[in-house]
């Protein structure tokens, strides 16, 4: 899975749990907190959907890496390209 | 102790045949019922009072997804009910205001949703949502309506099984005499058609109604009723002190005259005509009236072939010979049973008659039990009377709980 690719699922997760937000122009790098309203509700929602969806689990230390677009990519890649046997 | 008056100021709400008091009472007088088919998780087809107002009117999606139906309802009713009562409402001090919802039951809908959920996943509760406590808590909706409006006072829910429409305007009342605020936001809500386990319950009891036709399933007093049809909806109202409402000129519905809640103490869920009758004595009384004096009795029928006759002879009990001015009416047949929201329904749905004079009827009898005949029963049309002064709202509901409340023409 390249980087570009998860961030469209993240997106796409986003897009599910946070229905009334524009999602057309979100800046990688910026925190989604400080472009969207997301609450720490929804971030669990994230991570609930991460699992639900794709198997991925996102241990409570972790859940910063969340933070923006760029930092999901870095810290999710390698665990969707873990589960395809990618490495 | 001299009691202050005590006035409806405004009305919200949404029923399977109208999503205002102008189209609902429209419905009422023309004969509109509002029940259909519906998907019932594990039960396949049922009969169901569906409403179809429009949540986004007042919420954004993301709080109808993470709410509930009966958060939901309970918004959009709260917001046209301040809509309809004029206030201003970026004036009002919000710790000042009170939200008490009745509500049957709360919680089986998120409940099941979630235990189905996890059945896909093999019963893991990793996949339980994170939103099922706050969705579940017997305050939620009360608390959803908080959130949206911006009210800081005290937010709750009541539960009363199907009398708590009634108790929600019966606690404002209270409360407002009380003085522990001075808006009440009033009323009752159900979502009960989504939890399977409602419908369920009545089938197991056999007491969940039958019929080809969606809109005859309904059907109170008639020989061949055959159950309750399970209904979602809500009515809120916004409640005032007389002289709160009568300083900023606002419209008044009418005044709350009397109320009395009682208990059975006899059955899980049979009811009991002596209670019943002792409940609506008392509140013909705290109004300092007569049984002749009630020129509305709406009942509380909910089509169940012993509910019915019951509730006929508590009513008989107290109104009998010697009220000809006394007309009685039931909402099921257009609503089915709106659950917690029946008592608060079904007096919105009789409000108008102040103004218009006409008891709306009780259809779908199409041959009248004998054992529910009563004098003064509205049938399927219409009457314009000479003069409704008083309206008689009976709500009942399982564990023997019932509720009378009486509103009256407000006059200065």
């Amino acid at each position: 899975m390249t980087k570009d690719e998860c961030k469209q699922v993240v997106l796409d997760i986003i897009a599910d749990i946070a229905p009334d937000e524009d999602l057309s122009n979100v800046k990688p790098e910026v925190r989604l907190r400080d472009q969207m309203q997301l609450d720490s509700m929804d971030f669990l929602d994230i991570v609930m959907e991460l699992r639900k969806r794709h198997g991925i689990e996102v241990p409570e230390k972790d859940y910063q890496q969340l933070a923006s677009l760029d930092s999901c990519a870095d810290y999710l890649t390698p665990k969707f390209d873990a589960l395809t046997g990618k490495s | 102790m001299k009691l202050s008056r005590i006035v409806i100021t405004g009305v919200g709400l949404t029923a399977p045949n109208g999503n205002s008091l102008a189209e609902f009472r429209a419905n009422l007088l023309a004969g509109v019922a509002g029940i259909q088919r519906r998907e019932i998780r594990y039960m396949g087809s049922q009969l169901a009072g569906v409403c179809d107002y429009n949540p986004q009117k007042y919420q954004t999606k993301k709080e109808v997804r993470v709410g509930t139906r009966a958060g939901s309802i309970s918004i959009y009713c709260a917001r046209e009910a301040l809509a309809d009562s004029g206030l201003r409402w970026e004036a009002v001090a919000k710790d000042r205001v009170g939200i008490y919802i009745g509500c049957t039951e709360h919680g089986n809908v998120e409940t099941e949703n979630e235990i189905y959920n996890i059945s896909k996943f093999n019963y893991d509760t990793k996949f339980w949502s994170h939103y099922h406590n706050p969705r579940t808590v017997a305050n939620n909706p009360a608390g959803e309506a908080s959130l949206n409006l911006g009210v800081t006072g005290p937010a709750y829910t009541i539960g009363a099984a199907c009398a708590a429409g009634n108790m929600g305007l019966i606690h404002a009342t209270q409360m407002l005499r009380l003085g522990e605020v001075d808006l009440a936001i009033c009323g009752g809500v159900s979502e009960s058609i989504h939890t399977f386990g409602i419908f369920a319950g009545f089938k197991s009891q056999n007491a969940l109604a039958t019929h080809a036709d969606p809109l005859k399933a309904s059907r109170p007093f008639d020989k061949a009723r055959n159950g309750i049809v399970i209904s979602e909806g809500g009515a809120l109202y916004t409640l005032e002190r007389l002289d709160d409402a009568q300083a900023r000129g606002a419209k008044i519905y009418g005044e709350i005259a009397g109320y009395h809640v009682n208990s059975d103490a006899s059955d899980y869920v049979l009811p009991n005509p002596t209670r019943q009758a002792e409940c609506v004595r008392a509140a013909i009384s705290r109004a300092e009236l007569a049984s002749r004096d009630i020129h509305i009795v709406n009942t509380h029928a909910t089509a169940t072939p012993l509910g019915d006759i019951q509730e006929c002879e508590a009513i008989r009990a107290v109104f009998g010979e010697g009220c000809p001015d006394t007309f009685i009416n039931n909402t099921k047949g257009y609503i089915g049973h709106c659950m917690g929201a029946a008592g608060a329904l079904e007096l919105a749905g009789n409000l108008q008659s102040f103004d218009d004079l006409i008891v709306h009827p009780t259809i779908n009898v199409d041959d009248l039990d004998p054992l529910c005949a009563l004098p003064g029963l509205v049938l399927n049309q219409p009457r314009a009377v000479a003069k409704v002064d008083t309206i008689l709202n009976n709500s009942f509901g399982m564990l023997g709980i019932n509720s009378a409340l009486i509103v009256k023409r407000f006059v200065p």
